[in-house]
């Protein structure tokens, strides 16, 4: 089953695909054009997790050796948007990038949760773009907070698709096309740390609640993006989560 | 909705907490010194410019009465004491003038982590344990006047730990707001840690912990016995 949150007419609804791709079901029985309703983050989202270097192939592109350990950063409520939502380049970087990620969505709770159990603790999956500025990397507590978690720079959606619907593990192409055009693929096969790894290594020192969610980490082929571009993440199974590169004008920044 | 953390609430706007906690990492210019030369090796190759900013996930909030979670093997904590600062309204791209109008108020932060030895890469496993933050109940700005060096004491099972001020960061709270605001928008209830001065002790299982910073409050908390079994939500398994 495929869930999705929406806005619309004054209130947040859930939904469900509609009879064809350009309509949504909500669950009061309205079907409304899904160009109509403003895509949210398809769940209450928790904790987000999200993995750094965690494709062998992105990891080489970035010119880093494989790690004893999952390079893991936090993320807050601030930079989630929704399917279809906006997201800001200032106008001063030259390296602003995309990065399609499987998002796993944790149903049951649990701590110290051993690999062989952890499948069992997942909901579902989405699609995920977390949007990365080189320019203001810097070597401390890196991938600092500067560079990943700005203001709407964590694209989530459309759909919360239930595990249930997906194999395990999830073995899913995905893509990413800015304007029409692929620039990324890979295939979550490929992941360095996989999701039994990942739910047992966190819930070693963190419970982790329903909610809570794992951005999986992206493979090679990140390019930078442009004012104007509509980035498409698309994973197998999943859904197309579209978002567009807007300047700072739109949020009201004058040109530094 | 996310469970407001610490299930505290006070008398003043915004009367609870968001649930998002930042804190400041390397914000002390004493902890660069120590660092001297090494801060400008590899990894970091040069001091950091922005703010520093880690992020407490509400699994660490230690609610009233909580004892903060010993690590497994006995290993002592590092106490953070730090200053809470509890935004009261909306603030996005605010200056350094007008950002203290954004804070409604502080609070007593003890921000338990794992020893840590680097830097470079975030430090998730050390920050994000469960119960590993304590806070108190906030204070109204007005009450507290000038946060930005008032004495900070902490005690381990009654015994003077470590002294030190709210002051010696990089960055006034002021400009950590101004700062912040320029990436993220923060909301009424996020709290900011403005950073753990260097020489924070450590304490280990079964420590009675408390931290008063003038002006502010008092923060009494316990660390858990290492022979506690960890916390066990295997019955909620499908």
């Amino acid at each position: 089953m495929k869930r999705a949150r929406v806005a619309y007419a004054g209130a947040i609804h859930h939904a469900t695909p509609g009879p064809s791709p350009d309509r949504v079901r909500l669950a009061d029985g309205r079907l409304v054009g899904e160009r109509d309703v403003v895509w949210l983050p398809p769940f209450e989202v928790g904790t987000v997790i999200a993995l750094g270097l965690n494709y062998a192939d992105h990891a080489k592109e970035l010119a880093f050796s494989a790690q004893e350990e999952p390079l893991v950063f936090l993320k807050t409520a601030s930079t989630l948007v929704g399917h279809r939502g906006t997201t800001r380049r200032p106008a001063d970087v030259t390296f602003m990038h995309y990065e399609c990620e499987l998002a796993v969505v944790i149903g049951a709770p649990g701590r110290h949760i051993d690999r062989a159990d952890a499948m069992a603790h997942v909901a579902g999956y989405t699609v995920a773009n977390d949007y990365a500025i080189r320019d203001y990397l810097e070597n401390w507590h890196r991938p600092n907070l500067r560079v990943k978690n700005r203001d709407g720079a964590t694209a989530i959606g459309p759909w919360l698709v239930d595990a249930a619907d997906i194999g395990a593990p999830p073995e899913l192409a995905l893509s990413t096309s800015i304007n029409g055009t692929v620039v990324q693929r890979g295939n979550t096969r490929d992941l360095v740390f996989d999701i039994p790894r990942l739910v047992e290594y966190l819930s070693n020192f963190m419970t982790l609640s329903t909610g809570d969610v794992i951005l999986t980490g992206t493979p090679e082929g990140v390019r930078d993006v442009a004012v104007g571009d509509e980035v498409v993440c698309e994973i197998e199974g999943l859904g197309r989560l579209v978002n567009t590169i807007v300047d700072d004008a739109a949020f009201g920044r004058e040109a530094p | 909705m996310q469970t407001p953390p610490f299930d505290l609430v006070f008398a003043f706007a915004p009367y609870r907490l968001s649930g998002t906690v930042y804190g400041v990492a390397v914000g002390h210019g004493a902890l660069l010194d120590e660092l001297g030369q090494a801060a400008h090796a590899p990894p970091y190759r040069a001091p950091p410019k922005s703010v520093v900013l880690y992020v407490k996930p509400s699994n660490t909030f230690a609610r009233p009465g909580d004892e903060i979670e010993a690590m497994a093997d006995g290993t002592s904590l590092i106490v953070g004491a730090a200053l809470a600062v509890v935004i009261g309204s909306a603030a996005c791209r605010v200056t350094e003038h007008d950002a203290l109008g954004h804070v409604a108020g502080y609070a007593v932060a003890a921000d338990f982590t794992a020893p840590v030895l680097q830097h470079y890469r975030p430090q998730v496993r050390a920050k994000a344990r469960d119960r590993s933050l304590a806070l108190s109940t906030p204070v109204a700005a007005a009450a507290v006047g000038d946060a930005g060096d008032l004495a900070v004491r902490v005690a381990i099972d009654g015994h003077a730990a470590h002294r030190t001020t709210t002051g010696g960061t990089t960055r006034s709270i002021a400009r950590l707001v101004s700062e912040v605001s320029d990436f993220i928008t923060l909301a009424p209830g996020d709290l900011l840690l403005a950073g753990v001065a260097p020489g924070a002790p450590h304490a280990g299982p079964g420590a009675a912990v408390r931290i008063d910073i003038d002006a502010v409050g008092s923060l009494h908390v316990r660390i858990a016995s290492a022979s506690a079994p960890p916390e066990s939500l295997s019955g909620l398994r499908t």
